[in-house]
C-alpha cells in the first residue's frame, strides 16, 4: 500500500475515532455520575448538528455553533430534570428504558421539526474539495477542526475534572454518592450538570463533524451504538481510555475497506462489541476487580 | 443540641423505629448501643435525612430539620460518619478531606481549605504521612480514620459516628476510642452507635439502650454499665452467681 493511501484510510480513522471518543466520553460522564448508560446520547450529538444548521442562516457560523450548543445544554437539563431527577433509586433496567424511550421521543421530534433530507454545516475553512497536503495525502482542513476541537475538549474535561473544586465534588459523587451527600453536596444538582456536560461535548462534536458525515434525524442510534462499542472497549467510566478504544475503532473501521467490502464497515463495531463483551466485559483497559463491584 | 421527639420511620411498609425521643447535650458523648437489627443505623439515617421521618420531629440546635434534605442538614451541622467507612476511594486523603469542608467553603479559597486541615492532621498525624495516597490503599483503622477527619472538616456542631470499631483490630479500636475521648475534651459533641457497648459506655456521659426500634433503657452511662439487664444482654456478662 503507498504511503498516500495509508494517510488517507489513517486521517479518516482518526476523525471517526475522535467522534467515537466524544459519544463515549458523553456515555462516561453520565456512568460516572449515575451509573447508567444514557442511550439518547448519540441524540444529543444530532441536536448539535441540527440545530446550528438551521441557526446558520440567521447569524454567523461561530455563533450558530455556540447558540447550538448552549441550546442542546439546556435540553440536556431539562431532560435530567423532567424524567430523572424525581427517581427515587430507580433500577438500573428502569433508567435504560428510559433514556432509550427518550432517545426516541428526540428523534421523532427532530423528524417533526427538520424532516427527513440530509443537511450539513458548510466547510469551516474552504470548501469540500480544498485540501491540505500532509505526508503525500490529501486531508480537508475540516479534519484537522475535529481532531484538533476534539482533543481539547478531552483535554480540558480531563483537567477539569482533576484539578478545578467542581469536578472533584462530581468526581466524589462518581466514587460514592452516599458519602458525598453526606460532605453536604448536592448530588442531584451534580447529576444535572453531568447531563448538561455530556450534552454540550456531543453537540460540540455534531457541528465540527457535520460537513464531513453530513446531519440527519436519525444519526443517533447508529453513533450510540459506535460510542457504546468504544465505552465498553476502553472500560465504562475511564474517559481517557474512551479516546484510545475510539482511535482503535475508527482506525479499524477504516482499514477494514482493504480486505472487507465498504457495506461490512457497519459490522465491525457490533462485533467488537460483542467479542469485548464475551471475552474482557470490563474492557481493554478496565480492572476486572472494580469492575465486580459495580452494579452495571 | 439534638432533640428528637416521638419519631418514627421505616423502609415502605416496614415499620423500623417507633416513637424513638431522645436527646444530645452540648459537649456530650452519648452512646446508643443495642443489637443488630433493632434499628441504630436507621434512627442515624433518619436525623440525617437518607430517610424520611414518617412521625415526630427532629430538633437540631432548636430548629427542626426531620423534613430537609440531607445536604441541608449537613450544613445545619450535623456530621455522620457512615457505618463502613465509605471514603472516596479513587481519590486522594488531601482530596476526601478537601470534600468534607466542603458545606463550609463552596466557592472560597483553596488557601482557607488547606488551612482547615492542620487541627485534623494534628488530631490524625498518620493521615499526613499519606496525605498523597488512594483512600482505598489505607488499612481499615486508617480509613476510619479518614471518614472521622472528613467528618470534622465540616466542623459540625454534632459529630454521629455509625459502629467505628466494626472490623477494626482491638488496639486500632483502643485508639479510635481515645481518639473520640479527646473530641469531647475539645468541646465536641458525639452520638455515638456500637455494637461494643462497653467501650462505648466506658467514654460516654449517657447512653440509651435500643432494642426492636424502641428505647427501652437509659441513663447515665456508669449506671447502664452496672445495669444487671444491660450487662447480660449487651455486655455478654453471666450476673446469675452473684
Amino acid at each position: 500500500m503507498s504511503t498516500e493511501l495509508f494517510f488517507q484510510y489513517f486521517s479518516a480513522g482518526i476523525t471517526y475515532g475522535f467522534l467515537y471518543a466524544i459519544v463515549a466520553i458523553g456515555f462516561n460522564i453520565i456512568y460516572n455520575a449515575t451509573g447508567i448508560i444514557n442511550f439518547a446520547q448519540g441524540e444529543f450529538v444530532m441536536l448539535g448538528g441540527m440545530t446550528a444548521i438551521s441557526l446558520y442562516p440567521f447569524m454567523p457560523l461561530p455563533l450558530a455553533i455556540v447558540a447550538a450548543v448552549i441550546i442542546t445544554t439546556i435540553i440536556g437539563a431539562l431532560v435530567e430534570i423532567i424524567f430523572i431527577r424525581w427517581l427515587d433509586n430507580p433500577s438500573v433496567l428502569r433508567m435504560i428504558i428510559i433514556t432509550i424511550g427518550l432517545s426516541i421521543l428526540i428523534r421523532e421530534a427532530a423528524l417533526f421539526v427538520w424532516g427527513e433530507s440530509v443537511r450539513s454545516l458548510p466547510y469551516f475553512n474552504g470548501n469540500s474539495i480544498s485540501s491540505i497536503n500532509i505526508m503525500g495525502a490529501n486531508v480537508s482542513p475540516q479534519v484537522l477542526w475535529v481532531i484538533g476541537v476534539c482533543a481539547v475538549m478531552v483535554t480540558i474535561l480531563s483537567l477539569f475534572f482533576q484539578l478545578s473544586t467542581l469536578g472533584r465534588e462530581m468526581r466524589a459523587c462518581a466514587a460514592n454518592r452516599l458519602a458525598a451527600t453526606l460532605c453536604g453536596i448536592n448530588t442531584r444538582n451534580r447529576i444535572t450538570l453531568s447531563f448538561m456536560l455530556s450534552a454540550a461535548i456531543g453537540a460540540a462534536a455534531g457541528c465540527v463533524m457535520s460537513p464531513i458525515t453530513y446531519s440527519q434525524y436519525d444519526m443517533g442510534p447508529g453513533l450510540a451504538i459506535k460510542g457504546f462499542t468504544v465505552a465498553i472497549l476502553g472500560g465504562l467510566g475511564n474517559s481517557m481510555a474512551a479516546v484510545a478504544a475510539g482511535l482503535l475503532l475508527g482506525l479499524v473501521e477504516s482499514f477494514s475497506v482493504m480486505v472487507l467490502p465498504q457495506s461490512y464497515q457497519e459490522i465491525i463495531a457490533t462485533s467488537i462489541l460483542l467479542l469485548v463483551l464475551f471475552i474482557r466485559p470490563h474492557g481493554l483497559f478496565g480492572n476486572k476487580d472494580t469492575a465486580a463491584l459495580k452494579e452495571f | 443540641m439534638l432533640r428528637i421527639k416521638n419519631l418514627s420511620a421505616g423502609y415502605g411498609r416496614l415499620k423500623v423505629l417507633r416513637n424513638i425521643s431522645l436527646h444530645v447535650n452540648q459537649g456530650e458523648i452519648v452512646t446508643l448501643i443495642g443489637a443488630n437489627g433493632a434499628g441504630k443505623t436507621t434512627l442515624l439515617s433518619t436525623v440525617c435525612g437518607l430517610l424520611r421521618a414518617t412521625n415526630g420531629e427532629i430538633y437540631l440546635q432548636g430548629r427542626d430539620i426531620s423534613r430537609q434534605r440531607p445536604e441541608r442538614i449537613v450544613a445545619s451541622g450535623c456530621s455522620l460518619v457512615p457505618e463502613g467507612r465509605q471514603v472516596f476511594a479513587a481519590m486522594s486523603v488531601r482530596d476526601n478531606l478537601l470534600l468534607g469542608a466542603f458545606v463550609r467553603y463552596r466557592a472560597a479559597k483553596n488557601k482557607r481549605r488547606s488551612m482547615d486541615l492542620k487541627p485534623v492532621y494534628q488530631l490524625f498525624p498518620v493521615l499526613k504521612e499519606r496525605e498523597a495516597q488512594m483512600a482505598g490503599t489505607l488499612s481499615g483503622g486508617e480509613q476510619q480514620m479518614l471518614a472521622m477527619g472528613r467528618a470534622l472538616m465540616a466542623q459540625p456542631a454534632l459529630i454521629m459516628m455509625d459502629e467505628p470499631s466494626t472490623g477494626l483490630a482491638p488496639m486500632i479500636v483502643k485508639n479510635i476510642f481515645s481518639i473520640i475521648r479527646q473530641l469531647k475534651d475539645k468541646g465536641n459533641t458525639v452520638l455515638l452507635i456500637e455494637q461494643n457497648a462497653r467501650a462505648a459506655l466506658r467514654i460516654a456521659d449517657r447512653g440509651y439502650v435500643m432494642e426492636n426500634g424502641k428505647i427501652i433503657v437509659q441513663g447515665p452511662a456508669a449506671d447502664l454499665l452496672a445495669n444487671q439487664d444491660v450487662q447480660r444482654a449487651y455486655l455478654g456478662q453471666n450476673v446469675d452467681n452473684k
